[in-house]
This record gives C-alpha cells, sequence and structure tokens, in this order.
C-alpha cells in the first residue's frame, strides 16, 4: 500500500518529509514496472538539486529510467547499502531501499505533490493506458 | 500504441492467471516476466522454466524437390540432415544478409519443418514461396497450428519424461521425435534458446494451455517471461533477429561461420560469402563486458577516442555472472578479447573490453 505520511511525484518519486529533511526514493509501483533493479546511480553528498533535476539513473536488467528531484535542496545523505545491494529498492522501496535526502530549501513545494490517495488514482490511470 | 489489437497466443488465458506482465512484444501480448527476471533466469540454469514461444512460426516445406529449394536458400547443408535430426539455419538474400535464423527439421525425405522468428515468419513464408516458384514444391505457413512450449533447465528430461512415451534419455541434442505428450500429438526436439538443456514441444493450439499448466502444476518448473529469454540466450551468445543479425549482416560477420557451408554447391549469397571468407569480414559479431558501470543497451555507439567504430546491438546483466555484458559489431582488429573501447552510455564514455563468448556455457 501506499504510505499515507509520503507525497508523491509524477515521475514516481516520493518524497518524506521529517523536520526539514526529505528522504526521496521511487515507489512500490516504480519498482514493479522497472523489474529487477541492478545498478542505482546517485548524487554526492553537497550536490544542489533544483526541484525536476536529475538526480541520477535507475538500471533494471529490464531498461534504464533517470530519477528526477520532486523537492530542491541540497543533498545531506546517500544511501551507501544500495552501491552492494541495489536490489533493496526492489524489496523495500519505502523503506530500506530510499535513495538520497535533501535538505529542503523551498518546503511549499512538497504541498505541490500528490497525496497517497491521489497518487494511487494517477498510478491507476497509468496502468489502465 | 498500436491500432491493431495485440495477437495472443493459445496460452494468454493461462499467463494472464500466473500473474504474467504481460507486454506488446512486435503485436504479440506476451509475458516479459512473472516473478522477476533475474529468479526466472536462475531457476532455468539451475533447475528448469518453462516459456511459452508460440508466437514463433511454422512453415511446412514439402515435395519431390524440398530439399533443392532449402539447400539454395540457406547456408547450412540441408542435405546433412537424416529423419529426425534438426538443424540451425540461416535464410539468406543473395546479399548474404539473413531473411532470417530458422532451425529445420527434418520429418521425412521430401518433408521439412520449418522454426522461425514471429515477426518474420510471413516474410519467410513469402520468400520461400516465391523462392520455389517453377519448382516441385509446396510451402506451408502453419503458423496458427502450433503451440510451442520450451521447457528448459538441467531438470527438464526428468520432469517431462512421466508425461511422454518418447524416451528422453536416448534423445540428443538438436533430434526429436514426433511423440504423444500428455495425450497429445507432438514433436519433442532437444533444442532451445537459453544455453542450458532443455525441449522444444510443439502441439495444437487446443492442447497447449492443457500441458503447460500440467507442467507448471508439478512444482518444479517456473514460469518464465521474455525478459529471462533474452538473458539466456545472449548469455549463451545466441543470435536475436532484428538486434544481432538482420537483412544488413551476414553469417561471417555474426561469428556463424559454423552454419556456412560453402562446399555444398550455390546457394543465395554464396559469392558474398566466398568472397568475405577469403578477404576477411570486415567487422564482427564480438562479446563485450563493462569495466565501467552501467548496462550497454541495443543501439548504443562504440567509440574508439573520437571515431564511432560500432554499435551494440544486445546487452544486459548477466544473472549469472553478475556483469554487464553485450554483443557489439566491431572492426576485425578491435575484435580480439581484452580490447578495450568505450561505449557512449547516454552520452557518457564507459569502458568495455572485448571478452571470449559464449559468456556462459554448461557444464
Amino acid at each position: 500500500m501506499t504510505p499515507e505520511d509520503s507525497r508523491y511525484a509524477k515521475s514516481h518519486e516520493y518524497v518524506h518529509v521529517e523536520g526539514d529533511v526529505g528522504t526521496i526514493g521511487i515507489t512500490d509501483y516504480a519498482q514493479k514496472e522497472l523489474g529487477d533493479v541492478v545498478f542505482v546511480e546517485l548524487p554526492k553528498v553537497g550536490t544542489q538539486l533544483e526541484l525536476g533535476d536529475e538526480l541520477g539513473s535507475i538500471e533494471s536488467v529490464k531498461a534504464v529510467s533517470e530519477l528526477f528531484t520532486p523537492v530542491s535542496g541540497e543533498v545531506v545523505e546517500v544511501n551507501e547499502a544500495l552501491a552492494e545491494k541495489p536490489e533493496l529498492v526492489n524489496t523495500d522501496p519505502y523503506g530500506d531501499g530510499w535513495m538520497i535526502r535533501i535538505k529542503l530549501a523551498t518546503p511549499e513545494e512538497v504541498d505541490e505533490l500528490m497525496d497517497a490517495e491521489e497518487y494511487e488514482e494517477y498510478i491507476e490511470k497509468e496502468a489502465g493506458k | 500504441m498500436t491500432e491493431e489489437p495485440l495477437k495472443k497466443t493459445p496460452l494468454n488465458a493461462v499467463e494472464h492467471e500466473l500473474g504474467g506482465k504481460m507486454i506488446d512484444f512486435g503485436g504479440w501480448e506476451l509475458p516479459v516476466q512473472f516473478t522477476g527476471i533475474i529468479d526466472e533466469h536462475n531457476a532455468v540454469r539451475t533447475h528448469a522454466g518453462l516459456f511459452d514461444v508460440s508466437h514463433m512460426g511454422e512453415i511446412l516445406v514439402k515435395g519431390a524437390e524440398a530439399l533443392t529449394l532449402l539447400q539454395r536458400a540457406t547456408c547450412n547443408d540441408v542435405s546433412k540432415l537424416e529423419d529426425g535430426r534438426a538443424q540451425y539455419n540461416g535464410l539468406l538474400y543473395p546479399t548474404a544478409g539473413f531473411v532470417d535464423d530458422i532451425l529445420i527439421y527434418r520429418m521425412a525425405a521430401n518433408d521439412y519443418f520449418i522454426v522461425a522468428n514471429a515477426a518474420n515468419s510471413d516474410k519467410d513464408f513469402e520468400w520461400l514461396r516465391d523462392c520455389a516458384k517453377g519448382m516441385e514444391v509446396d510451402v506451408t505457413n502453419a503458423s496458427n497450428e502450433y503451440a510451442q512450449l520450451a521447457l528448459q533447465g538441467p531438470d527438464a528430461e526428468k520432469i517431462l519424461q512421466p508425461l511422454t512415451d518418447v524416451n528422453l534419455s536416448a534423445m540428443k541434442y538438436y533430434r526429436f521425435a514426433t511423440a504423444n505428450v500428455d495425450g497429445a500429438k507432438a514433436i519433442v526436439s532437444r533444442t532451445g534458446y537459453t544455453g542450458e538443456d532443455g525441449f522444444e514441444i510443439y502441439v495444437a493450439p487446443s492442447d497447449g494451455p492443457r500441458i503447460f499448466r500440467k507442467l507448471v502444476e508439478t512444482g518444479k518448473v517456473v514460469p518464465c517471461g521474455l525478459g529471462a529469454r533474452d538473458t539466456l540466450r545472449l548469455e549463451a551468445k545466441m543470435a536475436l533477429y532484428g538486434n544481432d543479425i538482420d537483412h544488413s549482416t551476414t553469417p561471417l560477420e555474426a561469428d556463424l561461420g559454423w552454419i556456412v557451408k560453402l562446399e555444398k554447391g550455390d546457394f543465395m549469397g554464396r559469392d558474398v560469402l566466398e568472397r568475405e571468407k577469403s578477404e576477411g569480414p570486415k567487422r564482427k559479431l564480438v562479446g563485450f563486458e563493462m569495466v565501467d558501470r552501467g548496462i550497454a543497451r541495443h543501439g548504443y555507439p562504440i567509440v574508439d577516442g573520437k571515431e564511432e567504430i560500432g554499435v551494440v546491438t544486445s546487452g544486459t546483466h548477466s544473472p549469472t555472472l553478475k556483469k554487464a555484458i553485450g554483443l557489439a559489431y566491431l572492426p576485425l582488429d578491435k575484435s580480439a578479447p581484452g580490447t578495450q573501447f568505450s561505449v557512449l552510455n547516454r552520452g557518457k564514455e564507459t569502458r568495455a573490453r572485448a571478452v571470449p563468448t559464449p559468456f556462459y556455457k554448461r557444464k
């Protein structure tokens, strides 16, 4: 199920906000679409990202996809575990499969993102296409 | 979006039932995976997996001049076939480019059963029919009359044996028999597209779903999709038409010299192949692995300094070797194992190295 405590972008990243830090990853729907993840390329700590910037890429056996940041700010932490265990994105996308943490520069951006219910409606439409 | 509705194989409903993730594969609705590509891949390498390959085409060539036609249209020596033997072969244009890569089964003298790639079956049929004009031979497109299942993996023999009356342990690689499988009339061949031991089973469309279910219900067989089929065949360096070979590539360029039998007499493209053989082809299909991170995918350019020297035809993450592998056409002087070059991965140069192939060979 889509966690109620996060917000969602149309490009299938989620952001989970605690204080002024947002944890970003991809949704369960996105990991299922990608299939087995074999590499995740992420930015370095300290990188400044603007809303919509490419924050990295993700390779599955099937395909490569770009990742876009749903919020602006500075990268303060990167999930190093994904270098060794990229499959965490498949097995626990909202938990151990998180990708980066960003110090939010513009917290209002979060309000523009979809909530869980809106996101579920959105993916239902995507899947029905 | 395609205008036409997707074609469905006789196993479509079973695949939906089993939770197949369905995609449009050249106009066919087929599963790309059930549980996951890596799991399915590993099941085939260690136990057994089952594929629906009913989209493949079947063409029948019968008549007094059947052998003459096939000898003229292909590069391998069809006269070497005996009843009950199958052969991998190239159906060639006069340019020596591939119309298709095919399997030819000799059912009897003057009676051949050809298995064609799905997307090529109509083209192959029309091509063979045109080549047969004025000859005493009938060419029939029987693609809709068969469901085709591929049971692949080291356990395939012991799983299939209880369902069939033919003694599988006596069946060698690239041999086949007409047999009874679960009460249905079938052709069973020891062939496949995974680099693993296994069988391909041709039955009437109405018998396909029952046999597919029965095999899955043994609990010893994992249903597999197109994703695993691609990673398995690539590890075994088996060519994929449309990626690694097509109308513009010759069998010698594709490193398939073993199916080129110049001494068998004249055939389509023979003069081109003879010249290529004496002068050496200008380029060759080469296996490589990535040195840097990333997966080289179909169509990525290969560069040496500023110069583009080739293009990736297939590339994936190899679940068996746990690294990124691929195939590319490269000039002969860049084809030796150990040669380094770069793959342009979305604008970024990433290093790769030519390696011996196949990437994986079963023990």
